[in-house]
């Protein structure tokens, strides 16, 4: 797409930094709008699945599609407001909120044993059993406090999650 | 550039191809290393008196909850693949910034694009087609001709295929500086070179007439290869077809030990490269049990950029763009011949040649195979990394009851 930083104007830039809660600096902006146009092949807008898994380091993470349905299609402004939970810039906070939509597949605002089933299921593969997940994780919510039909909350996962360290540097030139 | 070298190290530990056997490959994952530590720090801080001590147990009951949820490493993974990969970067055309940005230069870049585009490319498409024209008037009847007296027959159209490729580099206002000795024709000896585009193929080719090993193409480009190409003894290989390497293993083989034959030129990365980056080598070349020649190419991206990025555009406007500019520049260099070390393997002499390469040129390694380029990485990579989390989670089952 040549020269694209040149197609961001200042009030572009400003725009995408409110959106984002000022969590990238102008410089980061300008480049992760290059890397999304880099992505973006065919210039359409947003970057398909089928463009994000041409990217082999991200196709062999066991959570992919996860990423993928949170990812695709998604125009610019609302890719950097995705990404900005792995700024350094972000709030523990603005992490635990990422962490809850990767779970939270139907944004009901709540994580069942069964969601966390699945992606301990995308975690592990055929490694473990369907009855080794649930003996694992049944026994890991009582001693939590909680009971297998609990229902977690963000303010939950704040809880057992502590301080996290997710945080992800933006090449700039 | 540190953050550079950072993400080539992430995606080195999970991203290499399957026919390489680097140890790097058995790295924990980050998640791995996670619930690993954990678990060392719970071994240590756990005492006898545990039961009785109700704080201690509810610590270490919190954290297994916590590892079970905290997928942290996992996304970070793959959000540094997503703003910046090695893979991707060795595939990116880096054009020349413009610089007609002013109110003079404007007009001094519009009389020069005027210049190439009017007065040089004219020139340039007359001096190719004069030169195929010689080029082919002359081959096919010698080829028809001269049927039954091969070798002289051979040295004719070889030295048409050279005179072919100097008319070839000569429309582009080719400037290429060779260093090193110039390639013998040996028996037992095979040409390695990093690929940017298939014009290296002619670029080398002026100076020597090559046996190349390519992609069988189609259109203008796949008569050439049918119908001359093929006299000079080139190989065609197929990238779709699986069983194709066997096949073309066992070409190569035959080729290197006939002593007549031209010498063999092959371009172990499998695919065009931006010429900043190579990615790995195939074995294919380094199991032959002969020399092995390495050739190092790197063009001078000053008035344009040689990268053929095949996924943007075809051949022939490819050409047409080199056609049009003022020069292409670029330096080979003619690497000292290597030979298998005792106890080597075919991989790690072909990391070897890749290295030697790589310095010459001044270009960095990724440890991406080509083929990525075309096809998914083996689910085999994705599956290492279940199991890794799958087996931490099991101790510490295990050591927990």
């Amino acid at each position: 797409m040549g020269n694209s930083s040149s197609l961001l104007t200042q009030y572009d830039l400003e725009d995408l930094q409110n959106h984002t809660n000022h969590l990238f600096s102008q410089r980061e902006i300008v480049s992760l709008y290059e890397r999304f146009c880099a992505l973006d092949r065919t210039g359409k807008g947003f970057i398909s699945a089928d463009e994000f898994m041409g990217v082999p380091e991200f196709a062999v993470n066991p959570l992919c599609q996860r990423l993928l349905k949170m990812l695709e299609g998604l125009n610019f402004k609302e890719f950097i407001a995705l990404l900005s939970a792995f700024s350094a810039r972000a709030t523990q906070q603005d992490k635990i909120n990422f962490i809850f939509r990767v779970y939270d597949t139907d944004a009901n605002g709540k994580v069942t044993a069964s969601d966390i089933l699945q992606v301990l299921r995308d975690l592990s593969g055929s490694f473990l059993s369907d009855k080794q997940r649930e003996l694992v994780l049944n026994q890991a919510l009582e001693q939590a406090g909680y009971t297998k039909d609990s229902a977690l909350t963000t303010e939950d996962f704040s809880k057992v999650l502590g301080n996290l360290k997710m945080e992800v540097e933006v090449p700039v030139d | 550039m540190p953050k550079l070298d950072k993400a080539a190290s992430l995606s080195g530990a999970s991203g290499i191809g399957e026919h390489t056997r680097d140890p790097s490959l058995f790295r924990p994952s980050e998640s791995e290393v996670n619930l690993y530590q954990l678990h060392v720090e719970d071994l240590l801080s756990l005492n006898p008196n545990a039961e009785e001590d109700p704080t201690v147990t509810d610590l270490d009951n919190k954290l297994l909850l916590r590892d079970l949820l905290d997928i942290s490493p996992v996304l970070t993974e793959a959000a540094s693949a997503i703003i910046d990969d090695s893979f991707t970067r060795c595939f990116k055309s880096n054009a020349p910034e413009p610089w007609n940005w002013n109110l003079y230069l404007a007009p001094l870049w519009c009389l020069g694009v005027i210049v190439r585009y009017c007065i040089l490319f004219p020139i340039r498409v007359v001096l190719l087609t004069v030169g195929w024209i010689i080029f082919l008037g002359l081959f096919f009847p010698i080829h028809i001709a001269l049927k039954g007296h091969d070798t002289v027959r051979k040295q004719l159209e070889r030295g048409l295929v050279e005179f072919m490729c100097s008319v070839f580099v000569a429309s582009w206002t080719g400037v290429v500086k060779y260093h090193g000795p110039r390639p013998s024709r040996r028996a037992k000896q095979v040409f390695v070179a990093n690929h940017t585009s298939m014009i290296d193929f002619v670029i080398l080719e002026q100076m020597t007439a090559f046996a190349v090993i390519m992609q069988k193409h189609g259109g203008w480009v796949g008569f050439l290869q049918t119908n001359v190409l093929e006299s000079l003894g080139c190989i065609w290989f197929n990238r779709t077809e699986s069983k194709d390497r066997l096949v073309v293993a066992q070409k190569l083989k035959r080729h290197v030990e006939d002593p007549d034959s031209n010498p063999l030129l092959v371009f172990p990365e499998g695919t065009c490269v931006n010429n900043e980056y190579t990615v790995m080598f195939k074995k294919g070349a380094f199991e032959l049990d002969c020399t092995v020649c390495p050739i190092a190419i790197k063009y001078n991206k000053i008035f344009v950029d040689a990268f053929w990025n095949s996924k943007k555009q075809s051949f022939t406007m490819h050409l047409m763009r080199l056609m049009t500019s003022w020069a292409v520049v670029c330096d080979v260099w003619y690497l000292e011949p290597q030979t298998l070390n005792p106890g080597e393997t075919p991989i790690e002499f072909a990391e070897r040649v890749r290295d030697l390469i790589a310095n010459r040129a001044g270009i960095k390694k990724v440890p991406w195979d080509g083929y990525l380029k075309y096809y998914r990485p083996s689910p085999k990579l994705t599956e290492k990394k279940q199991q890794n989390f799958a087996e931490a989670v099991i101790r510490r089952l295990r050591n927990d009851s």
